[in-house]
């Protein structure tokens, strides 16, 4: 009878310790969106590099030098981030109410600072990196700086997204050597990995709030 | 025998559990915090944190942050130990 009660103490301890570091209200359903928005985005970005020569056969060159060609995928690019960045707010937003927690706490900051940090510091790196005219590195380099954003992140959130994270890093390493694809990788990482792992986590979690 | 002597009577309440487990995984946590994530009123919460304190197992530090006063608590060094002195005890007499 006694050690129900240990029992009782032991999850309430591991609960407590979980809830007060983990943001737990971060929605499986916003990865599947983000997956599909990036695949969406591939497509358009697949339209803009077949009008251009040399990336229509896979080799990199001049495109780069190219103002529109840079600005076209920029935009495609951040077209896409503000949609899964949206999406995941208000998707975010929504299951924290029904767990009736508080949504901007100590432990959703952190995990955004932590977030932030390799992602913001990858984006001025490939800003870097067009600004040199070695943008052929600009996929590769994004999908490893997201995965590094995501193992830090995990610390903070579900320790799924570490593993993710870590697919982000091998593809965005593997794409180095295959230059020329760097777009499939890019929909490899950002929209086959995110549907995959939202659909994980979206069975793992946010069916239990229901 | 010997293992319920490592279970501490100063964590025998829910709420004491609570306090010392948030502090064992973040350095500082506020009143505020506290309250907010055991759900306590803030006589009852104020009345577990001066037990700990009186212990010595949790840390007090009173600031203000602009006009507003701050209370924030850490776990001692001393608390921490005894915590996972206590939380192995659990752990061995579920495990019986």
């Amino acid at each position: 009878m006694e050690s129900n009660k240990y029992l009782e103490d032991i999850s309430e301890i591991k609960n407590m310790m979980s809830r007060s570091s983990r943001f737990i209200s971060l929605s499986g359903l916003s990865g599947i969106l983000a997956g599909v928005y990036a695949l969406i985005g591939a497509y358009l970005a697949h339209g803009v590099l077949i009008e251009y020569p040399r990336t229509r056969n896979r080799t990199v060159g001049d495109e780069w030098l190219d103002f529109m060609f840079v600005e076209k995928l920029s935009l495609i690019a951040i077209g896409v981030m503000a949609c899964a960045i949206l999406t995941g707010m208000v998707l975010t937003l929504n299951k924290s109410k029904k767990s009736e927690e508080k949504i901007w706490n100590s432990t959703s900051k952190r995990l955004v600072l932590n977030f932030l940090i390799p992602f913001i510091t990858g984006g001025a790196f490939c800003l870097v990196l067009i600004q040199y005219k070695i943008a052929w590195l600009v996929a590769p380099a994004t999908l490893i700086f997201y995965g590094l954003a995501c193992i830090n992140a995990s610390k903070y959130t579900f320790g799924d997204v570490r593993y993710m994270g870590m697919v982000f890093v091998i593809l965005g390493l593997i794409n180095t050597q295959f230059l020329g694809y760097g777009l499939y990788f890019w929909a490899l990482g950002f929209g086959v990995c995110h549907i995959v792992y939202g659909t994980l986590m979206y069975f793992k979690y946010d069916r239990k709030q229901t | 025998m010997s293992l319920i002597d490592n279970i501490n009577k100063a964590f025998d309440h829910r709420i004491r559990l609570g306090i010392m487990s948030i502090l064992m995984v973040n350095d500082y946590a506020d009143f505020n915090m506290l309250k907010e994530l055991l759900g306590a009123t803030d006589g009852n919460l104020a009345s577990h944190t001066k037990a700990l304190e009186k212990v010595a197992y949790i840390k007090v530090e009173k600031q203000f942050i602009g006009r507003k006063p701050n209370t924030r608590y850490s776990a001692s060094k001393l608390g921490k130990m005894e915590f996972k002195k206590h939380i192995n005890a659990l752990e061995k007499l579920i495990g019986k």
